[in-house]
């Protein structure tokens, strides 16, 4: 696994570059990095401070507009995310770069404000079954707790985004209406959230179901407050990310080098990678902000401190020892 | 010792408007895949492979190719697999033939459907199969008229669609034009390939555009490859322009020659476990090919390259 490209094979590099704006596409699309959070955190090795401190100052290079720094959960739930006042004060802030962190209640979210944060996000499910087994609490309960969160963020001027997990199946449950995950993003919408990214949790996900889901949400919430956050366990998350973006999604969530495996199938991928996502993007026309080789750079930093291969395609192929006979 | 998650709860949503109802899935693992495979596979574990493949619902099945072993290790048992393998009703079976004496030996061997593998690259047929575009077309023609003489379909292919490890871009009207010939000659349907895998919805849709001027819907299929990461994505923007005709290598066999540890074919389980969830008929069993990726992936000693077997044969952990 090389480790010391610094630029694109020349005959590569021309197919990185965009040509022309498809029609109906948005012109420019948001990426939230979840890399440091949701990636980390669903990986088996813990990653020492220094190191998570690191990928995020690299992150904050990249032209990444959102990078997902931490979560401000209890270590005994999560002992990946310990350090997270740790890691809050000590990355560096680029200015127009949001850092915005997990916080599950109030408690959390106060923890977080002292430790620097400017940006929360709640957790929601759209399945009874899985927000009871994730966060030992049903939607209603979850709800009124991310309200306190809200309530308080409000009055400090702080935004909130809500997640809505389950968006297109549920472990548990299977198959979910699409009418539960609008009803749940219409409650995080009204509470204060800006934003609702809708969770393909584990995967099984397609263009099908995706286009199903959106439809319903879209009659509650504004197109330009959604985002769709894509997991490639069953290797449709481009296909659903394309979806969505011909329907005028323009956030999408992706995490560098496709960090974080799938904690409901051993040895499947979970996040669909950053690189891969933003390759297709630059193919299409569409503006990003960010620099793909950078994003590769940082995907390789952090593979390499944790002794794994990269899960995006784009690096794989691009760090490979070109052969051609 | 393996058991599904539940994914096929989740598949069987009704038909999405403006798709093709129906999309013919053209198998190409035993071929193109096992040829970008570094191991030598038996001849009996090719053959049990096509076997398994055949009682999959699976319309088409690319068998092997007749060239030379000198140039092809792994397709030197050819006649042998060819002779082997069970012929059921209702299944294609090509081959390969890069000219008239492959063609023979192909016939010989009891094939009774063909394939060529043209170019839209200059530098990538040179380097491949050591001769111009010009002179491979011409070759190609040997082929076809042959063929037309004995009533044996002839598949054409068109390398580099996408793009060229050479030469870079390519611009779709040279793929429009190269397609256009080998439609011309006789060729009854054009596989357009992205080679490196390089393309996306963005040029996959420009090069459709240039070639459908040239060539009707019904004769187009894409070869799309997966060596970053874009083959599904690409293969939906084909389908939503309405190809109706998809190629991919159970397991994804088959890793790109051209960047080492990549990967090279799309999987066949990836593609339908989407075209089943966009409601799309394959009369594919996906766990039937589950199946037998699972087992060529057993005798090639390797992970398989499809997600959705990856996660189906996981070892489900609900926490």
């Amino acid at each position: 696994y090389a480790a010391d490209v610094k630029v694109l094979p020349s005959h590569l590099s021309g197919f990185i570059l965009s040509v022309s704006v498809a029609s109906g596409l948005p012109e420019y699309i948001k990426i939230v990095e979840v890399g440091p959070r949701d990636g980390l955190q669903n990986e088996k090795v813990i990653v020492p401070t220094d190191i998570k401190i690191e990928l995020i100052n690299q992150l904050s290079k990249t032209g990444l507009p959102a990078i997902e720094v931490t979560s401000f959960v209890s270590s005994k739930w999560v002992p990946q995310m310990a350090d997270h006042k740790e890691v809050m004060r000590g990355i560096e802030r680029h200015p127009g770069v949001q850092y915005p962190v997990l916080t599950p209640n109030l408690q959390g979210f106060h923890s977080a404000i002292a430790a620097g944060a400017t940006e929360v996000s709640v957790f929601g499910a759209a399945s009874e079954s899985f927000s009871k087994m994730n966060i030992n609490c049903s939607i209603e309960e979850s709800i009124e707790r991310f309200e306190e969160v809200t309530k308080s963020a409000r009055n400090m001027n702080i935004p909130v985004r809500g997640y809505v997990s389950c968006a297109l199946g549920c472990p548990y449950e299977g198959n979910i209406v699409p009418d539960k995950v609008a009803e749940v993003s219409k409650r995080l919408y009204s509470m204060g959230c800006y934003e609702i990214s809708l969770g393909d949790t584990i995967g099984v996900g397609t263009p099908g179901s995706m286009k199903k889901m959106l439809e319903a949400v879209m009659k509650e919430i504004p197109l330009s407050a959604l985002a769709v956050h894509c997991h490639d366990t069953y290797g449709q998350a481009l296909a659903n990310i394309l979806t969505a973006v011909q329907m005028g999604v323009a956030v999408v969530d992706s995490s560098v080098a496709g960090l974080g495996g799938c904690p409901y199938a051993k040895g499947a991928t979970g996040n669909v990678a950053t690189e891969d996502v933003i390759y297709m993007l630059n193919g299409l026309g569409i503006n990003t902000g960010v620099n793909l080789c950078a994003v590769m750079e940082a995907g390789n930093f952090i593979c390499t401190a944790l002794n794994k291969k990269t899960n995006s395609k784009v690096a794989q192929a691009s760090f490979s020892t070109a052969t051609i006979n």
